[in-house]
């Protein structure tokens, strides 16, 4: 075969293959999620995030509108500092509260905003001042067993007599 | 009587095993000259070149085929357990994390070793039966910088080009059942499995395979030819050996990459 048929099949295989991982890297890894529009940041306290990572998604009525960009600890306070990117066309009054939700039983943890009713809007930099922290399964699984054993002591009384 | 057998028996193993550590050790300064005498082969990067498409552009096909079929079987493995936990959004995940981790890097190494590496070996192989390789040392011309070592390098950079192509059909493939034939939500399909797949701790390291294992098929595929008997049985035998020990090699060293790379603390 001709040398420069040659070449040319291996520069569109070299081309096909650095394609290929341009496509792994942008589509299917998450290098480009969020990355091309403009955001703002707040922060949120929360006194345990149970499972949220980093990059999980930010929602508001079920429609993703940002991300947790950074999870950090606060020595002084010991809770939990979350750092949110939320997209500029998306705005949020002042009093909006941040929870910490499930998607599904087993799924992953997401960060979901309710907007208050303030006139005011939030700003680059602001905090989240009404927050609720995550559900951890072990203290609602206790709890649910101290009211069934305080539920059951006067019974016990009752038929004690 | 029977003292005599046994001494025959170690002795047998003892000769075999000092045959393999011999021709592992005679491997091993085979790819440190090759290394060390790839100048021409890089310098006339033509050479490279011819034999990346012998090695990379005529597996396309097998390897493009075989990616898609890979996905679309993953794909509907994938689903008809994942929707038994009404999980069945998480399909994308579970379709790019094989690919990209496992199946991409490890499968593509296995066709690319039957495809490409056997016919490296029967080659040399049977350059070195005809006695073109002694020729050229006649002539001179170093036969491992002249032959050998443009078709390591050919096949080295070939193998991740095709590893990522595979990866990347197979989650075309992936998409196409799970998508447009299962009717799985596409916005889920794709963001889920962007916010799963991470660039370095899994497509990185899947490129990273990629590489070690174009590196230890070509080096088998080279040094089997190189060191085949001048003879017709010796280059089948050569070219049998090369699919065996690297694909023996690919699914021993995958194991290794994979216990040093995904069981590290530092992955969320």
């Amino acid at each position: 075969m001709n040398r420069s048929t040659i070449d040319l099949w291996v520069g569109v295989f070299v081309v096909a293959g650095i394609a290929g991982l341009l496509f792994l890297a942008l589509k299917v890894g998450n290098l480009a999620t969020f990355s091309n529009s403009q955001t703002y940041q707040v922060q949120a306290k929360f006194a345990n995030i149970g499972g949220l990572k980093a990059r999980a998604p930010v929602k508001s009525a079920g429609v993703v509108v940002g991300r947790v960009a950074d999870i950090r600890f606060d020595n002084e306070s010991y809770e939990a500092i979350v750092s949110i990117n939320i997209d500029y066309n998306y705005q949020f009054p002042r009093d909006t509260t941040a929870k910490i939700l499930t998607s599904g039983i087993l799924g992953e943890q997401y960060l979901g905003l309710e907007a208050g009713g303030d006139g005011v809007m939030l700003k680059n930099g602001d905090r989240l001042r009404l927050t609720q922290s995550a559900v951890v399964l072990e203290n609602l699984i206790s709890q649910f067993l101290f009211n069934k054993a305080a539920e059951g002591k006067p019974e016990a009384k009752e038929s004690a007599k | 009587m029977r003292v005599a057998d046994v001494r025959a028996r170690l002795e047998r193993l003892g000769s075999g095993v000092t045959f393999h550590v011999l021709r592992l050790g005679f491997a091993s300064r085979f790819l440190a000259h090759l290394v060390m005498h790839s100048g021409t082969a890089l310098r006339r990067f033509r050479l490279t070149t011819a034999e990346i498409y012998f090695a990379g552009v005529l597996s396309l096909i097998i390897i493009l085929v075989s990616g898609l079929f890979v996905g679309m079987v993953l794909a509907l493995q994938g689903y008809e357990t994942l929707q038994r936990f009404g999980a069945s959004e998480s399909l994308g995940v579970l379709v790019a994390l094989s690919l990209v981790r496992e199946l991409g890097p490890v499968v593509a190494g296995l066709l690319f070793a039957s495809r490409a590496g056997s016919a490296i070996t029967a080659e040399i192989g049977l350059m070195k039966a005809t006695e073109q390789l002694s020729a050229m040392e006649m002539m001179a011309v170093d036969p491992i910088a002249r032959v050998v070592a443009p078709r390591f390098w050919g096949g080295v950079l070939s193998m991740p080009l095709l590893a990522a192509l595979f990866s990347a059909m197979g989650i075309f493939g992936g998409y196409l059942v799970g998508v447009q034939l299962i009717g799985v939500d596409p916005g889920a399909f794709w963001s889920q499995m962007q916010a799963a797949v991470d660039l370095r701790n899994d497509i990185l390291n899947g490129v990273i395979k990629s590489v070690v294992f174009g590196v230890a098929v070509t080096w088998i595929a080279v040094f089997e030819g190189y060191d085949a008997p001048p003879t017709a049985e010796g280059v089948s035998r050569a070219t049998t050996r090369t699919v065996v020990t690297s694909s023996l090699a690919i699914l021993a060293l995958d194991f290794v990459l994979t216990a040093l790379m995904f069981t590290g603390g530092t992955h969320q």
